[in-house]
């Protein structure tokens, strides 16, 4: 992070201006979308990607903070800001609870078990009706019409998660969730506590989606269970954030973030209405195909595999060439 | 006392064939250590090559079983040979890069039978679909009744295979030790190949045994998958007489709970069990009967 400090003022500054130099809403919208799914899918790297424990049930969390918000209105009759302050420490509790059953499991059966909770949350969010509205889902009214301040709010929220996941691997616990990752036998052995270490990540992880779901409700302003607490929507997509910037690096998934709303948006308009319509549906295609090309051909993601894009692209003799990346 | 023993029988008959879709799954989970995340995208497919044999060439859905299965082995072992053992060499981060792998076969899967077939609800409409006979009181749905019967047969078959012949014991000798098994000659290679081949032919019979009983949708891959996931868990990973055993349970458990619980709750009773399996029985039913 230190390495090109004005490289970030720039970026920083470029994002802070952004409002005054993009008038359009649309382009707004969007970024405010990728801002978000960097707060969800760097949280998702600090388990996955830091900690080695796949999650393919982000969206319990995601849903979770997004229902907080939306309950604080339909039930104690409050303001749904009250989401933001609710949200990240409901989804931490669920995360706690979650937690103590999956890391049970390893390796792959984590991750599958985490999709079972997905789709339990998510089916009790249909059953429950007295409670979540069930498919009507929860309506609320927008506080702001203009966007620039739910595009400071999404802003603020990325800039705290990527900083607060960057100084917590700086930390003494980041070195244990990296230790885990590597090898949880030989971790266990030296002393670290797995199930404690694995809950800590997990629960800052659950507590950033449950804080990113609750901006979603005030942004959005309408939630149902197949939207917040979908398997494909929230939680493969906050793993192809992941994988596609780079798990394990702090830059990859908010650069992954960028690349998938972009594309998304891109195919959801038919190329911005150049091409023909069927190209619209074909979105979710191009998805996978991506997935099946960067696990195949580049397996750390954009951020991770830089060194080899950058000898592919320019052909040089990179004498530091290095598979690597900052994996820290 | 009838409603109960009726939602039981037709529990158990569903439960063959969810047995069938397990057995495919614990197969590839027991020699490749991967969980097959396309599972029941691949069972999707056979659905619609026998949807396409049924609707343009007039075959039975029964006859399709010779179609679908050699097709989905072919594809099988294809998306194993092509995409998933490359992967073996490569050096990521992710030690779950396989199953992310097949994560995003299945998305190619169903989207392209979206792109062909769009999103619509199909079935296909058989002489004898709604046929029942029946034994005391009991009715027997006869599609039903059929699937159970080929899917035991496939299964008897499948057991002779691992059981006697050279290569079935390859097999099982490269799930137990993967090196072990190279050191003693085996083609380790050649056997992931086969038995995600193999898997991939049995999940397709299970589709084509379902069909005429079920409507198909390019998403319904996702539920089966979770539910052949769900099987083997129950059964114990890697365990073929686990996976029978889980697919009844499965079954019964469900058509229990959809006659007396909700039905909307009915894919929500197989996560429950899941969890509960997890917390009380990690290891499953393997644990138990030690088969």
């Amino acid at each position: 992070m230190n390495s090109r400090p004005w490289v970030l003022g720039i970026i920083g500054l470029l994002l802070l201006a952004f409002p005054f130099l993009v008038p359009s809403d649309y382009y707004r919208h969007i970024l405010i979308i990728s801002l978000m799914w960097v707060v969800i899918g760097s949280s998702w790297n600090l388990l996955a990607g830091y900690t080695g424990q796949v999650s393919f049930g982000h969206a319990v969390f995601f849903g979770t903070g997004a229902y907080t918000a939306g309950l604080c209105v339909t039930k104690l009759g409050i303001s749904a800001w009250w989401g933001l302050v609710l949200g990240g420490p409901v989804a931490l509790l669920v995360g706690l609870v979650i937690g103590w059953i999956c890391f049970r499991l390893r390796g792959p059966y984590f991750a599958l078990a985490t999709i079972a909770v997905g789709e339990i949350f998510r089916l009790v969010a249909i059953a429950w009706r007295d409670f979540t509205e069930g498919m009507e889902g929860i309506l609320i009214i927008q506080t702001y019409r203009s966007k620039v301040p739910y595009y400071y709010l999404a802003l603020l929220l990325a800039a705290g998660c990527i900083l607060a996941i960057h100084l917590v691997m700086r930390s003494k616990w980041g070195y244990y969730f990296v230790a885990i990752r590597e090898d949880q036998d030989v971790a266990e052995a030296i002393g670290i506590s797995t199930f404690r270490y694995k809950s800590l990540s997990l629960m800052i992880s659950s507590f950033f989606t449950g804080v990113a779901g609750a901006f979603y409700m005030n942004y959005m302003a309408f939630i149902d269970p197949h939207v917040v607490f979908s398997l494909h929507d929230v939680s493969i997509m906050a793993i192809l954030v992941g994988i596609i910037g780079g798990v394990g690096t702090l830059w990859g998934p908010p650069l992954g973030a960028l690349v998938m709303v972009w594309l998304q948006e891109t195919f959801r308009s038919s190329f911005f209405g150049l091409l023909p319509r069927w190209v619209s549906e074909a979105h979710v295609l191009v998805f996978g195909l991506l997935v099946i090309f960067v696990i195949r051909y580049l397996a750390n993601g954009i951020v991770g595999d830089w060194a080899h894009i950058k000898q592919l692209i320019f052909r040089s003799k990179a004498a530091s060439f290095s598979t690597g990346g900052d994996r820290s | 006392m009838e409603m109960f023993i009726q939602t039981l029988v037709s529990g158990i008959l569903i439960g063959g064939i969810y047995a069938l879709i397990g057995i495919g799954m614990t197969l590839i989970m027991g020699v490749m250590k991967i969980i097959n995340l396309a599972h029941g995208q691949l069972m999707m497919v056979a659905m619609y090559i026998t949807f396409v044999c049924h609707q343009y060439l007039g075959l039975d859905p029964y006859f399709a079983l010779f179609i679908a299965m050699p097709c989905l082995f072919v594809l099988g072992a294809a998306i194993q040979k092509y995409l998933l053992n490359p992967l073996l060499k490569v050096d990521s981060i992710l030690p779950e890069n396989q199953v992310l792998m097949t994560v995003g076969i299945g998305m190619v899967l169903t989207e392209v039978m979206r792109f062909i077939f769009h999103s619509d609800y199909r079935s296909i409409e058989t002489g004898y679909s709604s046929t029942a006979f029946y034994l005391g009181g009991i009715s027997f749905n006869l599609p039903m009744f059929v699937a159970f019967g080929i899917a035991l047969l496939l299964t008897l078959g499948l057991f002779l295979f691992l059981l006697k012949t050279d290569v079935g014991k390859s097999v099982r000798a490269t799930a137990q030790n993967m090196d072990a098994a190279m050191i003693l000659g085996i083609n380790a290679h050649w056997i992931t190949i086969l038995t995600y081949g193999l898997g991939s032919a049995l999940v397709a019979a299970a589709g084509t045994l379902l069909l005429p009983i079920y409507y198909l949708f390019p998403d319904i891959g996702g539920p089966f998958t979770l539910k052949a996931f769900v099987i083997t868990m129950l059964g114990g990973m890697g365990s073929t007489v686990g996976a029978i055993v889980g697919g009844v349970v499965l079954g019964v458990a469900e058509s229990l709970g959809a006659t007396y619980i909700a039905m909307s709750l009915k894919d929500a009773v197989a996560m429950v069990i899941f969890l509960l399996v997890l917390i009380f029985l990690p290891g499953g039913l393997k644990k138990l009967t030690k088969v």
